[in-house]
């Protein structure tokens, strides 16, 4: 019979090999559902996870890489660091849409002045205080009124989203516009522009998630929060006991995984997407929860997971366009995946262990 | 200002925008129950809805496109139960996993059948009750799943309130611990109330598909899964007081549904809002013990909210009500009761792992 054993510490090996794991088990069933849609199983995967990088054309693709993968690393490093505490956001998706209307609301309150030193820094405020705010509802709700943050969070994606779509068709409308949706485009403004060199696909979102990086690393390896968010994860009482205040921690994680994606939505509209409209949002605030868990909570695991799962969109885009795979089934793709990581991380907390005829 | 509005109607039609709800949230109660916190239902439900809309469409029958909605949520939700009480994966992370997984598996089935229109499910006209003036048409004339919903709700309550097999559930969710030291099997248990409550998320997505909308569309749910599980919180864990809260959240849906129609001047709607906003939360206050306490909380938050909404209207002037801002209601809506609503009664092992040391 076999019996799984609680190991007395997660394990090394299993933490790095379980994402590994994961993603190859992805792609094996990945293989077999593009069969099922008809498609050729080992060529899909070429396209999605070859083509990009190495392929005739990756000087286009390259830079996408970046302007994918950016949002999601900056939104999924504010995610995890509640994650590790057992706060979950998972309404990021809503704080990036609020961060880019805050941002881009500075910019076309100021359009047509030229003054880049004043207009993108006060964007860049603006945006991450957007952020900040919409993640404060749930963060002082909970510690008010010990709401679940994880229902309000979600619910105020929703309402996010209605915001986004009166802005964009009302306040926000582009006066120019000849009647079309959608606001000026912030990207040709140079003063609001989050381009730093648009055919490398460098601008200021990839910057930040880069710092992100760096500073969610410092915090966890030497500050003394980081180490209490772990200990508020992993042993809640023992962290009461030795002074951390949940609600300060709360505020923190939330607070700090909002203006991140508030950040992620305003350098994306102001630079990849270029304009405040009804869908400008593709859902990174969603797929972050994926990058979070498949980097393993850590920074530097989340820089490689934003990658790759930029690295499915992109080849995901490729693969539609060449072999006409659907984009839903890139969707159920990164569900897959997170479904597989959690199956598989089942090894890193616990041991298989073949007993002999013990009466269960 | 109202008179485009038929109260009549919208009480009739309460009913029909309060099952979608009632239903995944009857099926989630039941899997809280018994100690599990499944938040995929959202994905249960839209894949629900799509295998049932292609399964009424290809046979021709409603009925069995609820059979297979059901049976498809039951499989998907499956997953989860494998996930959490076989791998022991954490709950909230692979609920979220499948409420992502649904949604793009709906989108994938769905896409041959965007804007096709589903087969006819013609109401339920109910001899004699049918007939009764005023009560008649609200109650008694509507289209059968209404009433297997209500019938689910109540098999639901008498199983966990007068069975053996509803103690042994109710006592895995409070205590797995003690449960298992009494010779219960937790695991299989919670894997039968997972499925339950997974076949009732799929009849519930597809109500929408097949009877409410009726036609399948990409995000359709819209964060109905979501709603149901506010719902269970705001029932405290109980049957009758579901039914209560997913009648009370028809009831907006299909005020503000209404006033969208009706295209109500901004002074008027906000006022409507704030007042049944404010009435719902006394009335919801007066179960509580700290009446007082909880009667103040939510009147500020009532105008907090108010004055949220107000903010960017009152730079519009004194124009209609754009939609946009309606269609947020049901959301705020649920925001409100939730923080009126403390988790109060919550079982005692909700989302917490078991292993079986021995």
């Amino acid at each position: 019979m076999i019996a799984l054993e609680k190991r007395p510490q997660p394990s090394q090996f299993w933490t790095f090999a379980a994402p590994i794991v994961a993603v190859i088990l992805t792609m094996i069933f990945g293989a077999a559902l593009f069969g099922l849609l008809g498609k050729p199983p080992i060529e899909a995967l070429g396209k999605i996870f070859w083509e990009p990088l190495f392929g005739e054309f990756n000087f286009f693709y390259l830079p996408q890489l970046l302007i994918k993968g950016a949002p999601l690393v900056a939104i999924a490093l504010g995610l995890s660091l509640g994650f590790k505490a057992g706060i979950w956001n998972i309404g990021a998706e809503g704080q990036y849409i609020i961060g880019a209307l805050c941002g881009a609301g500075v910019a076309l309150a100021l359009y047509p002045m030229e003054a880049r030193w004043l207009i993108f820094p006060a964007m860049l405020f603006a945006g991450a205080f957007g952020g900040f705010a919409w993640a404060m509802i749930p963060g002082v709700l909970r510690v008010k009124f010990g709401t679940n943050e994880i229902l309000v969070s979600l619910m105020l994606v929703y309402v996010a989203e209605q915001l986004l779509a009166s802005m964009a068709l009302g306040l926000m409308k582009n006066p120019e516009g000849f009647g079309f949706p959608g606001s000026r485009n912030l990207s040709q403004y140079s003063s609001a522009s989050s381009w730093i060199d648009q055919s490398n696909g460098m601008h200021w979102g990839v910057v930040i998630a880069l710092i992100g990086v760096i500073f969610a690393y410092i915090l966890f390896a030497k500050h003394i929060l980081g180490f209490q968010i772990k200990l508020a994860g992993q042993a809640p009482r023992a962290a009461a006991f030795s002074g951390v205040s949940p609600a300060r921690l709360i505020l923190f994680c939330l607070g700090t995984s909002g203006a991140l994606a508030g950040l992620a939505g305003l350098t994306e509209v102001a630079g990849p997407a270029g304009l405040v409209s009804i869908d400008f949002n593709v859902g990174y605030g969603f797929t972050a929860i994926i990058v979070a868990f498949l980097g393993r909570l850590h920074p530097v695991g989340i820089l490689f997971a934003g990658a790759l799962m930029a690295l499915t969109y992109i080849g995901g885009d490729v693969a539609q366009s060449s072999l006409g795979l659907p984009k839903a089934a890139i969707q159920v793709f990164q569900g897959m995946l997170l479904f597989f990581l959690l199956g598989v991380d089942v090894l890193t907390n616990y041991r298989v262990r073949i007993k002999q005829g013990v009466v269960a | 200002m109202f008179g485009s509005i038929d109260p009549l109607l919208l009480l009739a039609s309460l009913m029909v925008a309060a099952t979608p709800i009632l239903l995944a949230a009857i099926g989630e109660l039941v899997v809280e129950r018994s100690g599990v916190l499944n938040l995929g239902v959202e994905g249960m439900m839209i894949t629900g809805s799509i295998v049932g809309f292609i399964a009424a469409i290809t046979t021709g029958s409603p009925w069995l496109g609820f059979i297979a909605a059901a049976l498809s949520g039951a499989a998907i939700s499956l997953l989860f139960g494998i996930l959490t009480q076989y791998l022991m994966s954490n709950q909230v992370a692979t609920g979220l996993a499948l409420t992502l997984f649904g949604l793009g598996l709906a989108a994938l089935l769905g896409q041959g059948y965007l804007g096709v229109k589903a087969p006819a499910f013609p109401d339920w006209h109910i001899p004699l009750l049918g007939d009764i003036p005023v009560i008649g048409p609200i109650i008694f004339q509507h289209d059968p799943m209404v009433y297997v919903g209500l019938a689910i709700v109540a098999g639901v309550w008498w199983f966990l309130k007068k069975t053996r097999a509803g103690l042994v559930l109710r006592a895995v969710g409070e205590n797995h611990e003690a449960a298992h030291a009494l010779g219960y099997h937790v695991v299989r248990t919670r894997l039968l109330a997972i499925m339950f409550g997974g076949a009732c998320a799929g009849l519930g997505g597809a109500y929408l598909s097949i009877v409410r909308v009726p036609t399948y569309a990409d995000s359709l749910t819209a964060g109905a899964g979501w709603i149901a599980l506010a719902i269970v919180v705001f029932a405290s864990w109980k049957p009758g007081r579901l039914l209560l809260g997913a009648y009370l959240f028809g009831g907006v849906t299909v005020l503000q549904l209404n006033l969208q129609a009706a295209g109500v001047q901004f002074p008027v709607i906000l006022l409507a809002l704030s007042l049944i906003a404010v009435g719902v939360a006394g009335l919801i206050s007066l179960w509580r013990k700290d009446r007082l306490k909880s009667l103040g909380s939510a009147v500020s938050v009532a105008l907090v909210a108010g004055g949220t909404i107000c903010i960017p209207l009152l730079s519009g002037k004194m124009a209609p009500l754009k939609v946009e801002y309606l269609s947020m209601s049901p959301y705020i809506a649920t925001i409100l009761v939730l923080v009126i609503m403390s988790a109060s009664g919550a079982p005692g092992s909700l989302g917490k792992i078991f292993h079986a040391s021995r």
